[in-house]
């Protein structure tokens, strides 16, 4: 992050500005994703009018970055006139798409309304593996077009690309890709539990040899993976005052997330209720909403686990996960995962279940032992 | 021969703590704006003419008049011009340019 873009959050975390939002303006996809996280089914979304509401009340709570995404966002017929109008409203706008619905007289429009980026969604460099992961035939194709369409009228494209079992071999493929193509590629690791709750699709996400092994190329970690240092450096351990102090993520601080139908949320990945705004304006539920007050209220030093933890001063702990885990207080699994992988060095976290563990490994042989006692033997 | 200010069409901006935010989507280059500039920057919509948004805003907002405010507010005009995030002009500039800025 930049210095501008530091100094810009930690002037609107000051304010309480949501700065930065995603709206989800369709759950409905024309890909049905092995690991997607969302219900695809309509359940009522918001009409234009709606939306237009919604847009022009963020703009008047200071929101300036706002995400579209979905579902896939081409799915909405009226989905330009929303772009149209947030653009009028001066927001700068990032669409997330898988882009097989991007035809050129969709780039040109995104392209004069002055759209930031789009970014597509590309599983593999091989059409086979992409596709049996969008379950869509002929999706790589028309996803890689709809780049070469954006990037030759000159919209800023992104490629994302997330790791799985089923396609971890392919992540150099998909950024030499990228590189021809012209494009960046953000390379995730992350895959998480569906909106239910159901914890299912992690079983897709990548192994932890996979995720130490892709922290020590440095394709994706530069020097740090080689060398071992900066993020891949173990922990120097113990937390300052200052990273007490903290607040673990700007989710609800100077960003949140909208529903297709209304509801209000920290962020996308932290589904903790917040509001409607078919029944709410923004600004009561951003700043009276007492779900917001309680993800507010959490410093880093509240933490249940975190604040022992070595990694605590650079660890990626995402409260939605946490809070998907059973506790917005409490540690993120998969974000313990990721700084043992990065650094070798086990998180609180993980000490914690390992201890839990070896207590009930003890309790159950206990159990059999007092029976034989009970028994006579 | 007057001159038309608009905002480009390819920036984005907000005002956040009594600044103007502004990014610049060609390049994502971010600026910050006094309140001066601020409003400068809300007022160049392309149908006023700069002498007028100096009268109109600057004097009339910030108590400026009987100053050299018009050459200082030429000044920051040329700067963002000279940026990218500006566009001037002697005719008033259509909001066809971008989008409509209302």
């Amino acid at each position: 992050m930049s210095d501008i873009m530091a100094a810009l959050g930690a002037r609107a975390a000051e304010l309480r500005v949501p700065l930065f939002v995603q709206l989800d303006v369709t759950y409905r996809c024309n890909e049905r994703c092995v690991h997607c996280y969302l219900d695809h089914d309509d359940r009522g979304e918001m009409t234009f009018t709606e939306i237009a509401a919604v847009l022009r009340q963020l703009a008047e709570a200071g929101s300036l970055f706002l995400t579209f995404s979905g579902g896939e966002v081409f799915l909405r017929r009226d989905f330009l006139d929303i772009v149209r109008l947030a653009r009028a409203l001066q927001f700068c706008v990032r669409i997330k798409s898988n882009g097989v619905l991007i035809h050129e007289r969709h780039a040109r429009t995104l392209r004069d309304l002055g759209v930031h980026e789009v970014q597509v969604s590309l599983y593999s460099h091989r059409a086979e593996v992409h596709d049996a992961i969008t379950a869509l035939p002929g999706s790589f194709a028309r996803s890689v077009e709809a780049i070469e369409r954006l990037t030759a009228i000159g919209l800023r494209v992104v490629v994302a690309n997330v790791l799985m079992a089923q396609n971890y071999g392919d992540y150099p493929g998909v950024r030499a890709l990228a590189a021809r193509l012209g494009v960046e590629c953000a390379t995730d690791p992350t895959v998480t539990p569906h909106m239910s709750g159901d914890r299912s699709p992690l079983a897709l996400g990548i192994s932890a040899r996979e995720l130490r092994d892709a922290f020590r190329d440095p394709a994706l970690m530069g020097d740090a993976a080689a060398a071992g240092t900066g993020a891949c450096m173990p922990p120097a351990g113990g937390a300052d005052a200052d990273t007490l102090d903290a607040t673990p993520c700007s989710a609800g601080h100077t960003a949140c997330y909208v529903s297709p139908y209304g509801d209000v949320f920290p962020c996308v990945q932290f589904p903790l209720p917040t509001g409607n705004l078919r029944t709410q304006s923004f600004s009561e539920i951003w700043h009276q909403s007492p779900a917001f007050a309680a993800v507010r209220a959490i410093h880093v030093r509240d933490l249940t686990t975190c604040p022992s933890c070595a990694h605590v001063g650079s660890c990626s702990r995402c409260p939605g996960l946490a809070y998907m885990e059973g506790s917005m207080h409490g540690p993120s699994s998969l974000d313990c995962a990721k700084s043992f992988a990065r650094t070798g060095v086990p998180s609180a976290g993980m000490l914690a279940v390992e201890a839990l563990l070896r207590s009930e490994e003890t309790a159950m042989a206990v159990i059999p032992l007092a029976s034989l006692r009970r028994a006579g033997v | 021969m007057p001159t038309y200010i608009a905002r480009h069409p390819m920036t984005a901006s907000r005002e956040l703590g009594g600044e103007m935010i502004v990014i610049f989507a060609r390049d994502s280059r971010l600026f910050t704006l006094n309140e001066v500039g601020g409003a400068i920057w809300k007022a160049a919509d392309g149908t006023r003419p700069l002498d007028v948004i100096v009268t109109d805003v600057v004097d009339a907002e910030f108590d400026t008049a009987g100053t050299d405010a018009a050459a200082d507010v030429a000044q920051f005009v040329d700067d963002l011009v000279q940026q990218g995030i500006l566009v001037a002009s002697e005719a008033p500039i259509p909001v066809a340019l971008g989008v409509d800025q209302s």
